[in-house]
């Protein structure tokens, strides 16, 4: 798994567009995993949280624009409340997943029919609200 | 007292009893909620990146109504619209660039005057738990309550500020003012699943798994929450839960003002229990809080 | 030279009468004030230094506010790199520090006021209540066995108990004891009196009253040292100090001691069942600038290495894991004791922090996470041990004022230049060494000590030099 990194790589446009974006300095994170280690979702993500800001830090942008980790992420802002150095990683998450909404001809992550009309009656609007704003194209 | 209020979408259909039991344990204790007029829909969500506006401008049109109906404070019962509003409320206070954008597409004047507050932190700081105490016509005695937070009540801290992240104590001593025992519970501040619950359904199910699990393992008889999408997710998934976990057995999950208005001596009846999932009335009969 | 300064209660060359065996000053003053230092804390660093200025000819006073010297790393059971015993390291310094002919212990005892100038000082010094005339006390012990009141011990921590009337550890020097006023039931409720009536002297004395006197010296070296960090109450991610079972460093200390309370054993606190599945983190309350304390402790890595060693030579069966963010070992042999550890003892590292920790039945959970795998880490703990962050000793700022000089903002006291002169506070004739500096080990703690020493001898041969010209 050999990666040859380089300055264009380190700061190329989408890494750039992900700090500007967010308002998040990658290299704030000293890699100490606090984030990882009180996430909710990360059993059911493909990168930890800080691995998501250590491919960042390296600018392997086809990783971290293809990881599932975005997507499961709850926005519960748990990382950022105990990150030793700040780091929001609620708003890294967000501004991976909005950057691939925001392609052209970008999926939507959900799909109302895949759950119940049951399922719909019970689930309440900010369920489906948030839901659409996070996983449909903008 | 009045307090100008706002519902949201959730607690006009879907939590109306959050809705309505707050509205009627706030005349027992001697303050009025008034719906603010012609409000709209908070958004459910607070922009996470620097570069989208357009999801602010509806919570600020709700906020700018609020000041200019005379008001300098609004309270909300949901956590994810207080999260909402209140996030939104920073911008236009401390962002001087994103609220002029923001403040000149709805061609509003808004900067933050408006305090945004939740109901929790109405009872604890305008009204005050001792006197909340003393209004309690039917105490929660024997009624071994765990208080989740969750996320939105609390986080971010430092632009929250309703209580500390750790080891938050405003909800235990609410529960305290009513006469109930809270029991500690390791998985108070962590997350239900949030709208994974409409994605990834497996995060939402595990993460209401760890939060009820670790509520029973602390003895606790039932959950209160302030947001309808945490009553949602712990409430819901506990069928799925059990199906993964057969020595799991269900808990019930209620709304704080749910058991406020008992402790107040309003009717069960009317408290809506019947769209739990988790039908919590066998407890409280058992408990002698509802006959 | 600076004026004579009058202190209330106390005239000029009047002899100095103080509760302290050791409250004869005939011997310090018998020099002149050019060959007098005056040392504040007692604990390796501060013991150094006296004993180096003693042996040089100076009249030392050493001043701790506990009861008796040894700081810090008598508490110790066995001191990386070397592992050998701590207290068989110090307590020949320590007994050396209170038999040198040439040192002067003053414990339990204060600085209060400072006046005069480099070279002829004025140090106001607040000798504390001991409820015991050292005089008459001849340190036989009884009035310890005999007193029925016990409570948290101050040198065991959370590992062991202490009586209201006590000497800080068994070898304590000065060996005399005192009272704890707040744990007394004599001087709490008027009632008891056991010790009073066995002692064999009649030392006790309930009606003490604190005195104060004057010390004048040439120069003085501050060597106040370290405390922990209150993660107890700063800290409920990892239980807050509700948890029996978390402790720090420092108490694990009094675990692996083989004179502390457990004589050695590694035991639960909460149940005294022998630790099989053993958590260290390190790094708590240390770099993390948006919560606690920025600085990394220097220290904790190569001390919880230490633990985990030694718990494996007395649980050979248990399971160590240490969560780490990064090893530092920079120090001569330290990344070589590190090595020998992790696979001699076989100890898994964990890269990365623990969030957090909560008790689950008898077991304590910690989550963490490994960053080198990529994994989220949860382990089933019997016990916890937190290297905490270490901080300046409580009051040091207090002291900094009295003694003019400055603190940085994590409240270290201030060096005049961290490279270059790294034992000056600026102004001529004090100095400072040891953990109040910085922090930093033992072998680093002596050498400041041996340097605070040398640097007080060229200072004070100067104002010799000077006061002879002016002759
Ligand atoms: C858990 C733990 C394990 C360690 N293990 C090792 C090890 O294995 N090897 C190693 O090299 N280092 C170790 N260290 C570091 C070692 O403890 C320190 O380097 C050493 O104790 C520093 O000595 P000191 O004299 O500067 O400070 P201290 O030992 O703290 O002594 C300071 C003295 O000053 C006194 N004092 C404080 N304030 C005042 C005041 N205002 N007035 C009068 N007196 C005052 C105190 O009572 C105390 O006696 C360890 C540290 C910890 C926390
Ligand atoms: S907690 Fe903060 S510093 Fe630590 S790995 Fe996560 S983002 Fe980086
Ligand atoms: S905000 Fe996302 S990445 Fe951060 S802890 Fe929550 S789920 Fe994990
Ligand atoms: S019994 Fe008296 S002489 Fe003996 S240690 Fe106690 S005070 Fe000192
Ligand atoms: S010495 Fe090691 S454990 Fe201590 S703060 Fe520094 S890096 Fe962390």
């Amino acid at each position: 798994m050999k990666t040859v990194i380089s300055r264009s790589q380190v700061k190329g446009d989408f890494v750039n567009k992900v700090a500007e974006i967010s308002g998040e300095n990658f290299f704030d994170c000293y890699q100490c995993g606090n984030c990882s280690a009180g996430c909710p979702s990360v059993d059911e993500m493909d990168l930890l949280p800080s691995q998501v800001v250590r491919y960042l830090q390296l600018g392997l942008e086809e990783e971290v624009k293809n990881c599932k980790s975005m997507w499961v992420c709850a926005a519960c802002m748990m990382c950022h409340a105990r990150c030793p150095k700040g780091v929001d990683i609620s708003k890294i998450m967000e501004s991976l997943r909005v950057l691939r909404l925001r392609e052209v001809g970008a999926e939507a992550h959900i799909d109302v029919t895949d759950f119940s009309e049951e399922y719909l009656a019970r689930a309440p609007q900010i369920a489906m609200i948030s839901g659409y704003r996070k996983f449909l194209p903008l | 007292m009045k307090y100008p209020y706002f519902p949201g979408c959730t607690l006009y259909t879907k939590a109306k009893k959050l809705d309505d039991a707050g509205r009627e344990c706030s005349l027992k204790l001697g303050f009025e909620l008034e719906e603010l007029p012609d409000w709209t829909c908070c958004g459910a969500t607070f922009p996470l990146v620097n570069d989208q506006h357009i999801t602010m401008s509806g919570p600020t049109r709700i906020l700018a109504d609020t000041k200019d109906q005379g008001n300098d404070k609004l309270v909300t019962l949901c956590s994810v619209c207080f999260n909402v509003l209140k996030r939104t409320n920073n911008v236009m206070l401390n962002d001087e660039e994103r609220r002029a954008k923001i403040t000149d597409f709805i061609e509003r004047d808004y900067h933050g005057e408006v305090e945004v507050l939740h109901y929790l932190q109405l009872l604890r700081d305008e009204i005050g738990f001792e006197t909340l105490k003393e209004k309690v016509v039917k105490p929660l005695t024997g009624l071994k309550v765990a208080c989740y937070y969750g996320c939105l009540l609390l986080r971010p801290v430092k632009e929250i500020g309703l209580d500390v992240m750790e080891n938050p104590t405003i909800f235990e001593d609410f529960i305290r003012a009513l006469g109930g025992e809270p029991v500690e519970f390791p998985y108070k501040v962590e997350c239900c699943g949030a709208f994974q619950a409409v994605h990834s359904m497996d995060t939402a199910t595990r993460c209401s798994r760890d939060i009820l699990r670790s509520a029973k393992n602390n003895g606790a008889d039932v959950v209160i929450t302030t947001c309808p999408l945490c009553q949602f997710n712990l409430d819901d998934r506990q069928p799925e839960i059990q199906k993964s976990d057969t020595a799991f057995s269900s808990i019930p999950v209620v709304y704080f003002t749910q058991l406020l208005a008992l402790a107040l001596d309003l009717s069960a009846d009317d408290l809506g229990f019947e769209r739990n999932l988790i039908d919590p009335l066998p407890l409280l009969k058992e408990k002698g809080i509802v006959a | 030279m600076g004026e004579i300064v009058e202190l209330t209660g106390l005239k000029d060359g009047e002899p100095v009468t103080c509760a302290c065996a050791l409250g004869d000053l005939s011997d310090f003053e018998s020099v002149p004030v050019d060959r007098r230092v005056m040392v504040i804390g007692g604990g390796i660093t501060g013991i150094t230094s006296a004993i180096d200025l003693g042996n040089a000819g100076y009249q030392v006073m050493l001043v701790d506010r506990l009861p008796s010297v040894g700081g810090r790393m008598l508490q110790l059971s066995e001191t990386f790199p070397t592992l050998d015993c701590a207290q068989c390291t110090l307590t020949p310094r320590t007994v050396e520090s209170g038999q040198h002919p040439k040192v002067t212990l003053k414990t339990s005892c204060e600085v209060e006021e400072l006046k005069g100038e480099p070279g002829d000082y004025r140090v106001r010094i607040r000798q504390k209540v001991t409820y015991v005339d050292w005089n008459k006390c001849t340190g036989c012990g009884t009035c310890i066995q005999k007193c029925p009141s016990q409570g948290v011990s101050l040198f065991e921590r959370d590992a062991g108990r202490m009586t209201a009337i006590y000497t800080l550890s068994p070898q304590a020097v000065p060996n005399k004891p005192l009272i704890d006023v707040d744990r007394c039931r004599y001087l709490q409720l008027g009632k008891c009196g056991v010790c009073a009536k066995s002692c064999p002297v009649g030392a006790i004395d309930y009606e003490q009253e604190e005195s104060f006197f004057e010390a004048q010296v040439g120069a003085i070296i501050v060597a106040t040292g370290f405390d922990i960090y209150d993660w107890k109450n700063k800290m409920p991610e990892y239980g807050g100090g509700q948890i029996t079972d978390v402790i720090d460093g420092l108490t694990m200390e009094r675990y692996l001691s083989a004179s502390g309370p457990t004589a050695g054993a590694v035991v639960r606190p909460s149940d005294g069942k022998v630790v099989k599945e053993i958590v260290f983190i390190q790094c708590v309350g240390s770099r993390n600038p948006e919560f606690h304390k920025s600085y990394c402790s220097r220290v904790c890595c190569m001390y919880t290495a230490k633990h985990a060693r030694l718990y494996k030579h007395k649980v050979h069966d248990g399971q160590v894991y240490v969560f780490y963010i990064d090893i530092r070992s920079t120090g001569k042999g330290y990344e070589q004791f590190i090595q020998q550890s992790v696979s001699e003892e076989e100890i898994v590292y964990v890269r990365g922090r623990a969030a957090r920790i909560y008790q689950e039945g008898e077991k304590i959970i910690v989550q963490g996470s490994d960053t080198l795998s990529g994994r989220k880490i949860e382990i089933a703990a019997d016990m916890v041990v937190v290297a905490a962050a270490m901080v300046p000793n409580e009051g040091a700022q207090e002291l900094a004022d009295i003694l003019g000089i400055k603190c940085n903002d994590d409240g270290f006291f201030l060096e005049d230049n961290y490279k270059l002169s790294p034992i000056e506070t600026g102004g001529d004739g004090i100095y400072i060494a040891g953990c109040c500096q910085g922090i930093k080990d033992i072998a680093d703690s002596s050498a400041q000590g041996s340097a605070a020493a040398s640097k007080v001898q060229v200072f004070l041969s100067s104002v010799r030099r000077q006061n002879q010209e002016a002759v």
